[in-house]
């Protein structure tokens, strides 16, 4: 018994490594796309080795003898007005930015995958009610409905997460919603119910694989969505309080000496906009491969 | 089609009033007293009752909402508890500068966008078209808020070409006026026309593909002919839709830009409310807002039939 398991597990990581590789021969040609690729997976490795990384404490070490210096050896991104190390502060502040965006998306998405089941598979007035709801919160604009909630909820960390996740929950209900709809009707769905096959077993095991390119697609856009979404907030003083590092309050800092000090203001737009850049081009590339309708 | 648009102003009503019921309960999701909140820690227990009897706060919350929909309706959104000004004077006095900057930022979008996604389409996989695309790429990948602190940096404190801050309204100097809100509009429309320019060329390349323009170059149709008059209309409705629902962004768009480049609009004045826990001011915003926004969705609907008359409004 335990051999034939084992069997199992090998034939299914054999199938895995499989599917990888035939994944990447494909994905590899648009060289954009492994560019892309290559992008986040930089600043994910350094958000996660960021207090490996930077030379200098980015918030407690403060050198008023040093305020806002050039660009050096020392201070490779110059200094802000209190001489702390901007290149300590973007690096720290990659992991703030990437956290929250990673954690609000992959929670809006878990929201947005039971919404969107439920009321795909259910219809009638269940589809109706959650629908309406959902047209409603789309109704928004995201950034405005994110400083609503942030003015409601005050202004941290988790906050954050909780206005972002709230704010593209809705969007991912109604992918996984369209999905459901044009799975639900088919044979192998009938057959299954027929068998009398749980709907929890259904709708996970069944239905939601159908859902997951399209989800992956979205997730990665809406990364980048976040990492702007949180840069904003931040920059409007409504994100990560000071003075712990985001690249949104980085730049708000930076925005006072513009003039004396534009590496302040440089840096950390430079680092937002070739990580989204970078999300972008995966997100492209993912797009050709999971859905070439859409090439 | 005039039975579509009734259908479609009655299914509206749905949605906003799940748009009302979230404007209202925001005064809700406050952590503790509202009106302890809003007040501040210096407020003393007859400021908080009168303010707590203003607002409403000690009735049950279902009346609490259908007294505050009813005034809604009525067109009284309450008062500032900064200024004492009535919210929807705040909001007349400020929307001319939003809509202002949204409408030229729409305008700078589609001026670039349109030529480059055009470009890009007819010039599929050449040098023109990869140019076009990273133009493209750029615009959606700048955070606006980086772009016009790099605006101000270049044209105005260094050049000295535009002013870096401040608004004058298009009745008192309309040179002026545009000059003040050229780069705000460049800020917020390169990001618009980054989407708007991926979605021209992908919504072109699928157009030309079709069997009617190759028996329209077979006629002898000639290449302006072909991607002005039959491929770019036949592409309108996805570039509509993009346009419509990235209004939506513009009018977030604008809380950033109009705070960096000091522009008295709806977004200045929510980003100054919420720091004065204005909660009244910020309610009024979020839902002129979305009703602006419910509404642009219903206009780009409408337009579909100007761009497709195949559409038939008669079904579902």
């Amino acid at each position: 018994m335990e051999y034939v398991e084992i069997t199992k597990e090998a034939e299914k990581k054999g199938q895995f490594a499989e599917q990888m590789r035939a994944f990447w021969k494909v994905f590899s040609i648009r060289k954009t796309a492994v560019f892309g690729l290559a992008i986040v997976c930089f600043v994910i490795l350094i958000a996660i080795l960021a207090p490996l990384l930077a030379p200098f404490d980015p918030v407690e070490d403060v050198d008023y003898g040093n305020r806002i210096a050039n660009p050096s050896a020392t201070h490779l991104f110059g200094t802000d007005e209190f001489g702390r190390d901007i290149f300590s502060r973007v690096l720290m502040g990659a992991q703030v930015s990437i956290a929250i965006s990673v954690s609000a998306v992959t929670i809006s998405a878990a929201i947005g995958i039971v919404i969107g089941l439920i009321s795909g598979y259910y219809g009638r007035w269940v589809d109706n009610v959650l629908m309406r709801i959902v047209d409603g919160l789309m109704s928004f604009p995201p950034i405005l409905f994110a400083i609503a909630l942030m003015a409601a909820l005050g202004n941290n960390m988790g906050n954050i997460i909780v206005a972002l996740a709230v704010v593209y929950a809705p969007l991912f209900a109604r992918l996984v919603r369209g999905t459901v709809l044009s799975v639900k009707n088919k044979e192998y769905v009938e057959a299954i119910q027929v068998m009398g096959g749980s709907h929890i077993r259904i709708l996970f095991k069944h239905i939601l694989p159908n859902c997951l390119s399209p989800l992956l697609i979205q997730m990665t856009t809406y990364f980048a969505y976040a990492i702007l979404a949180e840069a904003s907030l931040s920059f409007i003083g409504l994100g990560v309080p000071q003075p712990e590092p985001s690249w949104g309050n980085i730049l708000y800092d930076g925005r006072q000496y513009m003039l004396e000090a534009p590496w302040i203001t440089v840096f950390p737009g430079v680092a937002i906009a070739v990580t989204v850049l970078g999300l972008n081009l995966l997100g492209d590339g993912l797009r050709d491969y999971l859905d070439p309708r859409m090439k | 089609m005039a039975n579509y648009v009734i259908k479609r102003l009655f299914s509206m009503i749905p949605v906003l009033l799940v748009v009302s019921i979230v404007v209202f309960l925001l005064v809700h999701l406050v952590p503790g007293d509202p009106a302890a909140v809003m007040l501040g820690a210096e407020a003393t227990p007859q400021q908080l009752a009168e303010l707590q009897e203003q607002l409403g706060l000690n009735k049950p919350l279902a009346e609490q909402f259908f007294n505050w929909l009813g005034h809604m309706l009525s067109g009284d959104l309450g008062h500032s508890l900064v200024s004492d000004k009535e919210v929807l004077t705040l909001l007349w006095e400020r929307l001319p500068a939003t809509m202002a900057l949204i409408m030229y930022a729409l305008l700078i979008s589609v001026v670039i966008a349109i030529p480059l996604g055009i470009i890009s389409a007819v010039r599929h996989n050449t040098r023109w078209d990869y140019g076009a695309m990273l133009i493209a790429l750029i615009g959606v990948s700048v955070p606006n808020f980086w772009a016009g602190l790099l605006l101000i940096m270049t044209f105005s404190l260094h050049l000295g070409w535009f002013p870096s801050t401040g608004y004058v309204d298009v009745t008192q100097n309309l040179w002026k006026h545009l000059e003040h809100l050229a780069l705000p509009a460049f800020a917020l429309g390169f990001l618009q026309a980054g989407i708007v320019t991926r979605m021209t060329r992908s919504s072109m390349l699928e157009v030309l593909k079709q069997d009617y323009i190759r028996t329209i170059r077979a006629k002898g149709g000639t290449e302006k002919v072909v991607i002005l008059k039959h491929a770019l209309k036949n592409s309108m409705i996805p570039i509509i839709t993009i346009i419509g629902i990235n209004f939506g962004l513009l009018l977030g768009g604008t809380v950033v830009v109009e705070t960096i480049f000091s522009i008295p609009g709806i977004g200045q004045l929510l980003v100054q409310s919420v720091f004065n826990r204005d909660y009244p001011v910020i309610q009024g915003v979020i839902l002129c807002v979305a009703v602006i926004y419910v509404l642009i969705s219903l206009v780009v609907d409408l337009l579909y039939a100007y761009f497709d008359p195949k559409i038939d409004y008669n079904e579902g």
